[in-house]
């Protein structure tokens, strides 16, 4: 009888593994959380993208719940998410941008051409902020709270159902 | 067949340029223990953008960067360990191609051995049983049986 039952358990086993490794099989490994997820905006010093005289730290962004977008003017998803990010800005969001791996010139003719939610861009030519934020490729939003804690990562483009579905809901919630 | 030999000498110089294209920025190091440091570090690091390449023969901006940060944190001094840590800090555990052992990893590292481990119980439980078996001693009427038998074979 207890044979039985030991033999039963090898196809049991066997279908639990595979069941376990299945599901891992399907996953995108592009979908993964960021590594700052509930940490503390990194520490930076940066001037700004229209004043090279103006300095700001990672103080710019506690007080208000922030959404901060890493853009660059060399990248056509952060075009095409602008209007999004403009309808974000109009609901009274507080954005503030991260010029990533761009000049000055280019960045502020993106701005023009495109619009400008941002309360403030954060000049990052080298990329040096985007590093300690662990950003791979623009564009990447970032959800930060009143404490400058990060709550929630958004890669890549981001869709007007992204804004109504996850977006909107998240800066909600850590107001 | 000259012209054979051109387009072959043509496509081989294609070839190696693109190779040469993707190999990566040229790195002077004082020390070769450093070096080898730096090889191995940059080999055993994931590009978070391309997925299965490590940064060390990658051509996305990012592995550069990453790079040139391993090299740079390697002239500050910093231990192997350290230089781990500051990108797994930014990158996540994705980035390492051996995971490392903690709470989250210990399925991961302990399956296989868990399975050898019973794979070996299972066997020596078997082989136990089969001695077992054979080693039992014949009941009264199995001896009676038996010696019947090897009678009837001496009397034929």
């Amino acid at each position: 009888m207890t044979r039985r039952l030991l033999l039963l358990l090898l196809p049991i086993g066997f279908v639990g593994i595979a069941l376990f490794l299945y599901q891992g099989l399907g996953r995108d490994p592009s979908q993964r959380d960021s590594a700052l997820m509930a940490r503390d905006f990194p520490a930076f010093e940066a001037s700004t993208l229209r004043d090279a005289n103006r300095q700001v730290d990672q103080s710019l962004l506690t007080g208000e719940v922030t959404l901060v977008n890493v853009w660059g003017e060399w990248c056509p998803a952060c075009k095409q998410e602008m209007p999004q990010l403009l309808e974000l800005a109009d609901n009274g969001i507080r954005m503030v941008g991260i010029n990533y791996r761009d000049t000055r010139e280019k960045g502020l003719e993106f701005l023009s051409e495109f619009g400008d939610p941002f309360e403030v861009n954060v000049f990052d030519p080298e990329g040096s902020l985007g590093f300690d934020l662990g950003v791979y490729g623009a564009p990447e939003t970032f959800l930060v709270d009143a404490d400058g804690v990060i709550r929630y990562h958004h890669k890549g483009y981001v869709s007007p159902e992204d804004v109504r579905e996850r977006i909107l809901p998240e800066v909600e919630k850590w107001r | 067949m000259a012209l054979m030999r051109w387009v072959f000498a043509a496509v081989l110089l294609t070839l190696a340029g693109s190779v040469v294209a993707a190999g990566i920025e040229l790195r002077e190091f004082d020390d070769p223990v450093m070096e080898q440091r730096y090889r191995d570090l940059t080999s055993s690091m994931r590009c978070p953008l391309c997925e299965n390449q490590a940064i060390d023969d990658s051509d996305a901006p990012i592995s550069g960067d990453m790079r040139e940060r391993v090299y740079q944190l390697l002239q500050d001094g910093q231990s192997d360990i350290e230089i781990i840590n500051h990108m797994v800090q930014r990158f996540g555990e994705y980035i390492l191609y051996n995971p490392r052992l903690e709470n989250r990893t210990y399925l991961l590292w302990g399956l296989p051995i868990g399975l050898v481990v019973l794979g070996m119980l299972v066997v020596v439980l078997m082989v136990r049983a089969r001695r077992n078996a054979s080693a039992k001693a014949l009941s009264a009427e199995e001896r009676a049986r038996l010696d019947a038998l090897i009678n009837r074979e001496r009397s034929s």
